[in-house]
């Protein structure tokens, strides 16, 4: 099947099996390897990507079902040289030990402060309910969230 | 993981779905937000000839106030309903179930109706639906007919719909006034309920769906009758795992569940001010 989405504001199209699923398509087809395969099962979060700007699992989702549709992925987040707020205070903050997790985390954390700008700590831990870091350094992590909360992840001065 | 080759085609209307279905038969299943469906497919647990998506079909997703009744489109996603202030208002009860569903991500994606229509006793929004006393819309090609909860769910990942027909709506009384809790019980971020318990008191009316408590999404029919003649939450509570028969795994065995099941329910008559 033909299909051909925007990711990162560049159209991509391919020939693909209805069962291609969106991770492998971004990985293999778009050439993009910043998105993880970890669980492959909807549980880890590696996968994250944001769909019309809201967090989803691309592991758990097919190539065809986003056909014409708008994607962004851990690559188009940074402007240019300039990082995303989000992955300025990972960076910062030290929020990874081995890396795995880490584009999922940020497009997670990316997507949550666009629904809840100014969140508790405990909402940011159980809004990255979807993402395992299998190094458990959550406490950078939510403290990398915090601090990008502060800043104005979604783009404006608070 | 990779799912065994399909057809997939989608669908422009809910005729169209329901054309399809009428082509393919049980070879088809409908694809909605896909994440009780994908996985399943992924496991090689389902394999079917043709997959018909109507995740596309945006008229299927409203919340809208019709009469005594709170009416939900089928494809309305999780996170629509979880924010949605006539839920809230409304049925409470299905929000804050519904703020449980998997994770931020999963919420995103999936919808009422498919986590409904797959019928896992495990899941949460069942047992809900069941003790909201709500109905399930389904449409096929003699028309449309309502089902109660209650006869939706038959088995395991079993319910009433035929293999033409979709789900389409959610219709559940409203309850403004209504007292609710959701207890979901689980050791760890994201999982499943290892027993859920879903609970409304609205006056005279008790309402209690038990999550992970037989092969079934189930109502805790005793005690609801207890409480309507006026027991406490504790006795009323006792009765809660009476004639079920729950699930072993590695989580927790028969004898724990119905010990779950009791502590859970009588959290949840307590929280909802009984």
């Amino acid at each position: 099947m033909q299909v051909s989405m925007t990711i990162n504001g560049e159209v991509v199209s391919d020939d693909v099996e209805p069962r291609t699923l969106l991770v492998h398509f971004i990985r293999e087809n778009a050439g993009l390897t910043g998105t993880n395969v970890g669980c492959d099962s909807s549980s880890c979060g590696a996968c994250t990507i944001h769909l019309d700007g809201e967090a989803v699992k691309s592991c758990t989702m097919l190539a065809v079902q986003v056909d014409g549709q708008d994607l962004t992925t851990i690559e188009g987040l940074a402007d240019g040289d300039t990082l995303h707020p989000v992955q300025q205070a990972f960076h910062e903050c030290h929020a990874l030990q081995c890396g795995y997790c880490t584009p999922g985390m940020v497009m997670a954390a990316v997507s949550l402060l666009d629904e809840v700008p100014d969140p508790s700590e405990a909402e940011v831990r159980e809004g990255l309910e979807g993402n395992l870091c299998r190094c458990t350094g959550y406490h950078n992590i939510v403290a990398a969230v915090l601090q990008a909360a502060g800043v104005g992840a979604t783009g404006g001065a608070k | 993981m990779i799912p065994v080759a399909f057809d997939y085609e989608r669908a422009t209307s809910t005729d169209h779905a329901l054309a399809l279905l009428a082509e393919h038969g049980d070879d088809a299943k409908l694809l909605a937000g896909g994440h009780s469906l994908l996985p399943l497919m992924k496991y090689r647990l389902v394999a079917p000839a043709m997959v018909v998506d109507v995740g596309r079909l945006t008229d299927l997703s409203y919340v809208r106030e019709d009469g005594d009744v709170l009416a939900i489109g089928a494809l309305t996603r999780h996170r629509d309903v979880e924010t949605s202030d006539l839920v809230r208002s409304q049925v409470g009860l299905l929000a804050a179930a519904t703020s449980k569903v998997g994770d931020p991500q999963v919420r995103h994606r999936g919808t009422l109706g498919g986590a409904l229509a797959h019928g896992d006793p495990a899941s949460d929004l069942p047992a809900t639906l069941i003790a909201l006393r709500g109905t399930l819309v389904v449409q096929g090609p003699s028309g449309t007919r309502e089902v109660a909860a209650d006869r939706f769910f038959t088995g395991f990942l079993e319910t009433d719909l035929g293999d033409d027909e979709m789900l389409t709506e959610v219709r559940i009384p409203r309850a403004p006034d209504a007292r609710w809790s959701f207890q979901k019980f689980n050791r760890r971020a994201q999982d499943w309920a290892i027993v859920g318990a879903a609970v409304m008191v609205d006056g005279e009316t008790c309402g209690v769906g038990l999550v992970n408590m037989d092969s079934r999404p189930v109502r805790a029919a005793g005690v609801e009758a207890a409480i309507t003649s006026g027991a406490t939450a504790v006795d009323a509570a006792a009765t809660a795992a009476d004639g079920l028969e729950p699930p072993t795994d590695l989580n927790a065995g028969v004898e724990y569940r119905c010990h779950l099941a009791r502590v859970l329910t009588r959290r949840g008559l307590e929280e909802s001010g009984r």
